[in-house]
């Protein structure tokens, strides 16, 4: 266990936590205004401060959480679904017209980032989360497609790959057998890396209004609403900010842990 | 043994230009392909422009007049052909909102953000090769803990929020740049610079952060092969060797994060046009979206793909130049 | 003097012991081989005269070069000897060389980073060093990029950058053991012709016997980091003392007996078989061309009878295995199994391929890391229309760990508890499980060292009595299947060009490529067996 994977999982775990307590309990109403008591900073009452209507910050991050997590995990799960099968496929039929099609077209969806897909989907069916969901997710199946299939092609270099086609098991069964097992381990990590890519993606889509709406609160339009008045009250831009490093930072490092430990060249060296 | 060399020579050049159109080939193929996913997608977005722009109350006359100025009187197949020769002529229609020519809006506009994603992935280059260099020749070493501890900060910090930082240090307190706004080109490229350096910062530095780690991390994989051991039986130092047989082959990878950064770049620039309320392609795009003026988002749309599939098309060439193995391979 | 003088050289990395106790001597003009098998420190004593260790390296006791101690010499003065002082060739060429820069300047560059001259006169001196070598301007010009060449071609630029600056002391690094036999005499050839004429020692590193006695005017054997025997190589060869030199020289050529074999009807009978690889496009709109890998192959193999089939590297032998075993289709010709067709329409017969089995080269590549023991050697099952359950598969697994020598228990073990020789023993327990007709052999022993091999080509001869095999054995290795074979197919650039009884062909070889492969494989000399 390295110092990398504990940490990386104690802010992981932590921003999680977070996100599955605000079901159940927050310090205020998340969406409560209280304008007297606007834009406080920090205080016991309020441990994140307030906002520009009252609203307590603590709560909105907790929330918010919620939303950066729902989106980003369900992206990353779209990405995989359909990105893993592809990168299969395209490496049990190397070289032919599938393999080509697949790679083809994942060359032509790396040509649209998140941003592109989403004003489009935007222009035409007007903002909200599922935008959001949607357009990182599609950016995501290439990502898991070219990783799966570029791992999968080394394994079908593999003489135990030849001993399972001498044994008769045709190309599916083998993907599913010996391959997927050999490539999880890459996925894993590739997955909690393109998690917390999600995470700022979703940040930077819902700061420009193509992200979830109000009043879904979320962590990119807290920032957008703080833009103006940053320089009298910049707790309200420092936190959410620090909410964005501290949860993308806690799963990139889990995922350099992960890749460290689940890595076969480094446990045999242990070993 | 002049004459050999010429000789020797065409052979080398004609691999390279047949492997250049072979690029060419696929590039233009993944345009019309991305035009039609484009146009297609447009399609789908329910209601008519012309009817929305005059409102309910119009006259049928009107509307029908309206819809043929616009050339939306034709088939979708038409349409399509209308629009994509329309571009190749550098005729990008005309915005229903402003009624002026898009291809004028754009043209205005992509001098701020094309400049602005040149200057962040120029800037992005110059932090991150030293960088990347310097940790992967000190490895495990402090001053590679150092550079990787920042990289990993880097890459968790999100281009608008460091933006908004930067206007809250460098433009409110310390007041060495505006905190918003272009000066136009017309005031002298190093005004035009000066007011572009803070968004190109926030832009290139995660940017940086993430390139610096697979400089490394390429450069650390290419220490492992043998002929770096055969570099070193050479008695080229620790030093000498990383850096004549290092640097060129860990390019490789690297080329390929830059081709992929050009996009992320340009998507960023969008985002930041929104912090320093540029007057970029992605303010264009924003109000066209919130105006509903399709034939904008469209054409920005084909045009931002349009440069992120040359962008790709000219890393390809440039891995030929770095790595001699491709340019035989068809 | 000596030109090279190893004292007490002990050596470990981050605490593991690697050497101990190591001595030796070069002088000059003279070959030194330092042999063993893996796990010898034999290549780190070569690591450890270049000061080009692994980190967390600590060495005691003296390397001297020419009376000057190497041990704990500055990085900046040792970067002066090496490629000027000594030069070092190593083991893999398709590796060694910078892929992005052309032969040309990667052997100007030992020249300029010693010598300070105009590249024009370094560009020239390089030209000499690679004419040397046997690579002449008008056929490999110095614009030529590694992938350009072929192995051997490689290892001769790998030499020429070595040599260029005339070293005293050359280090050879298993130089030919990634090469063909044919291309192996060439490359020894070189060298011996390179000692001679420069008058340079040479420490040679390998783990072939028969190269060792082939070439050295010295040997010393290694084990576990330790000299066990060193002295002139004609007085070691007649008088070995030590027990480990004795096993490895008589495993290096160790002879089964293979038990007779009697029956007469055909099991395999391969016709006329063609196998064409589509060749990349050359120009865009043309119709790419063809590369014939078997041509018009045909032999039977006998139900009982061991067939051998060698050849070099790229001579097809290894697509002929693929197209018998039915993983690939073949463009013409017939391959029948017990007179059904391997590949019926487009698809692999079944039922044919069930009376089939295979073993690879790899011991470490053939298993799933992922998978049990008990799994592995059971995949073969698929294939039956009605695969042995409960008790019956577990006496199975049991019967065949015991057949290859292992026991029951190690069925729930996974595979990297093992090592390469046990391996190996598992993957013919695989082979074994279906009871097959046919077994083939792809390079079974060719990544093991001699003392495992020798007990493998065993457990071969005993199987042999015990399960009356029938197999095709394919190796790169003569010595190897003029023991283990009754019958012997000698295939060259894609077609048999001899074939017949074993000792008849090795005797009395009939073709000139069949001589030639003969001729160019190292031989141990008679007196090592003697002395045995």
């Amino acid at each position: 266990m390295s110092r990398n994977l504990i940490l990386g999982a104690a802010l992981s775990s932590l921003v999680l936590l977070a996100a599955l307590i605000s079901f159940i309990w927050t310090p205020y109403d998340y969406a409560a205004m209280n304008i007297p008591d606007k834009l406080q900073p920090p205080s016991a009452q309020h441990w994140f401060g307030t906002d520009h209507f009252g609203r307590d910050m603590f709560s909105m991050i907790m929330v918010g959480a919620r939303t950066s997590i729902a989106v980003a995990l369900v992206a990353v799960g779209i990405g995989m679904a359909l990105g893993v099968p592809l990168g299969l496929t395209a490496a049990a039929r190397k070289g032919s017209w599938l393999d080509e099609l697949i790679m083809r077209g994942n060359d032509l969806v790396f040509a649209f980032p998140s941003l592109v897909i989403a004003i489009l989907i935007t222009a035409v069916f007007g903002a909200g989360a599922i935008n959001a969901i949607i357009a990182i997710g599609i950016f995501n199946i290439p990502v898991f497609a070219r990783i799966t299939r570029g791992a999968a092609l080394s394994l079908w270099e593999r003489e135990f790959i030849l001993a399972a086609r001498v044994a008769g098991k045709g190309a599916t069964r083998i993907s599913a057998e010996h391959i997927l097992p050999n490539v999880a381990n890459l996925l894993i990590v590739q997955g909690t890396i393109q998690f917390s890519l999600g995470i700022l993606a979703e940040a930077g889509l819902s700061y420009v209004g193509l992200g979830a709406q109000p009043p879904t609160p979320s962590w990119g339009r807290m920032l957008a609403d703080a833009q103006t008045m940053v320089s009298f009250a910049p707790h309200l831009a420092l936190i959410p900010g620090g909410a964005i490093i501290v949860t993308v930072l806690g799963l990139n490092l889990l995922g350099d842990g992960l890749r460290d430990f689940l890595d076969p060249r480094i446990r045999v060296a242990r070993a | 043994m002049w004459r050999w060399t010429s000789r020797k020579s065409r052979p080398n050049v004609t691999l390279m230009l047949r492997y250049a159109l072979k690029r060419l080939i696929s590039l233009i193929v993944s345009l019309a392909v991305a035009s039609v996913v484009i146009f297609a997608v447009i399609e789908v977005a329910p209601g008519d422009p012309a009817s929305f722009m005059l409102g309910v109350n119009a006259q049928p006359e009107t509307l029908a007049a309206l819809r043929s100025e616009l050339g939306l009187d034709v088939s979708q197949t038409q349409r399509y052909f209308n629009w994509v020769g329309g571009m190749l002529s550098g005729d990008f229609g005309t915005s229903y909102t402003y009624r002026t020519p898009v291809s004028q809006m754009i043209a205005d506009r992509m001098w701020v953000s094309l400049p602005l994603a040149l200057y962040a992935l120029t800037l992005s280059t110059l932090i991150a090769f030293p960088a990347g260099i310097y940790a992967a020749a000190r490895r495990g070493r402090p001053g590679d803990l150092t550079v990787m501890g920042a990289t990993q900060l880097g890459i968790a910090v999100p281009n608008f929020w460091f933006a908004m930082m930067l206007v809250l240090i460098f433009a409110i307190n310390l007041r060495w740049f505006n905190a918003g706004g272009f000066v136009g080109w017309d005031k002298g490229i190093w005004a035009g610079l000066h007011s572009l350096t803070l968004p190109a910062i926030a832009l290139a530095l995660p940017q940086a952060a993430i390139l610096a780690r697979v400089m490394r991390s390429a450069l650390l994989d290419i220490l492992g092969e043998d002929f770096m051991r055969t570099a070193r039986a050479k008695g080229l130092s620790r030093r000498q060797a990383l850096w004549r047989h290092g640097v060129r082959n860990a390019l490789i990878p690297v080329l390929t994060i830059i081709g992929l950064q050009f996009s992320f770049l340009l998507a960023g620039s969008i985002i930041i046009e929104q912090v320093f309320y540029l007057p970029g392609l992605g303010r264009l795009v924003f109000q066209a979206i919130s105006a509903r003026d399709l034939i904008v988002v469209e054409s920005v749309v084909m045009l931002l793909v349009f440069a992120v599939i040359m962008v790709n098309f000219l890393v390809d060439l440039a891995y030929a130049a770095v790595d001699p193995r491709l340019r035989n391979r068809t | 003097m000596s030109l090279l003088q190893i004292e007490n050289l002990s050596l470990s990395i981050h605490e593991a012991e690697i050497l101990n106790q190591v001595s030796l001597s070069i002088a000059p003009g003279e070959i030194v081989a330092v042999t063993g098998e893996s796990g010898s420190g034999k290549s780190m004593t070569a690591l450890a005269v270049m000061q080009l260790l692994p980190d967390g390296a600590v060495g005691k006791g003296s390397i001297k070069l020419n009376g000057q101690e190497l041990l704990d010499r500055p990085e900046a003065e040792m970067c002066a000897l090496r490629g000027a002082s000594i030069g070092m060739v190593f083991q893999e060429p398709m590796t060694a060389l910078n892929p992005v820069k052309t032969i040309g300047d990667q052997v100007m560059e030992t020249i300029l980073i010693h010598q300070a001259m105009p590249a024009y006169k370094a560009r020239e001196r390089a030209q000499e060093v690679l004419i040397r070598v046997g690579l002449p301007p008008d056929k490999f010009p110095m614009s030529r990029y590694p992938h350009e060449l072929s192995g051997g071609q490689r290892q001769r630029v790998v030499i020429a950058m070595a040599i260029a600056l005339r070293p005293k002391l050359l280090i050879a690094d298993e130089p030919t053991t990634a090469l063909d036999v044919t291309t192996q005499a060439q490359i020894l050839d070189l060298l011996k012709g390179l000692v001679t004429e420069y008058g340079m020692g040479l420490l040679m590193i390998t783990h072939d016997l028969a190269v060792v006695s082939d070439m050295a005017d010295q040997i010393v054997v290694m084990r576990h980091g330790e000299v066990v025997e060193s002295g002139a190589t004609d007085h070691l060869l007649r008088n070995m003392q030590h027990p480990y030199t004795r096993m490895l020289f008589e495993a290096s050529e160790h002879q089964v007996n293979l038990p007779e074999s009697y029956e007469t009807k055909p099991l395999l009978q391969v016709t006329g078989v063609v196998r064409d690889y589509r060749l990349p496009r050359k120009q865009l709109f043309q119709t790419p061309g063809t590369h014939r890998a078997v041509d018009q192959v045909s032999f039977v193999l006998n139900r009982g009878e061991r067939l051998g089939l060698v050849g070099e590297s790229g001579c097809g032998k290894s697509t002929l295995t693929r197209a018998i075993l039915g993983l690939e289709e073949i463009q013409s010709g017939q391959i029948l199994l017990d007179d059904q067709p391997v590949f019926s329409g487009h698809k692999p017969n079944l039922a044919v391929r069930r009376k089939m089995q295979v073993v690879f080269q790899d011991p470490f590549g053939s298993f799933n890391p992922r998978h049990r023991v008990s799994r592995l050697i059971t995949e073969p099952f698929y294939l039956l229309d009605d695969p042995p359950h409960g008790s019956d598969r577990l006496d199975r697994i049991a019967e065949m760990l015991g057949a290859v020598g292992l026991s029951a228990d190690d069925a729930n073990k996974y595979i990297h508890e093992f090592s390469g020789g046990q391996r190996q023993r598992i993957a013919i327990a695989r082979a074994l499980i279906t009871r097959p007709e046919l077994i083939l052999f792809d390079e079974a022993v060719s990544a093991l060292d001699v003392s495992v091999r020798a007990q493998i080509l065993d457990l071969l001869a005993e199987l042999c009595e015990a399960y009356n095999l029938t197999y095709l054995f394919i190796s790169h290795d003569l010595s190897v299947v003029r023991t283990i074979t009754d019958r012997v197919m000698v295939m060259q650039a894609g077609k048999i060009v001899e074939q017949g009884e074993t000792e008849q062909v090795f005797t009395d070889p009939q073709h000139s490529y069949t001589r030639k492969l003969i001729a160019a494989a190292p031989r141990l000399p008679e007196i090592g067996r003697g002395a045995a």
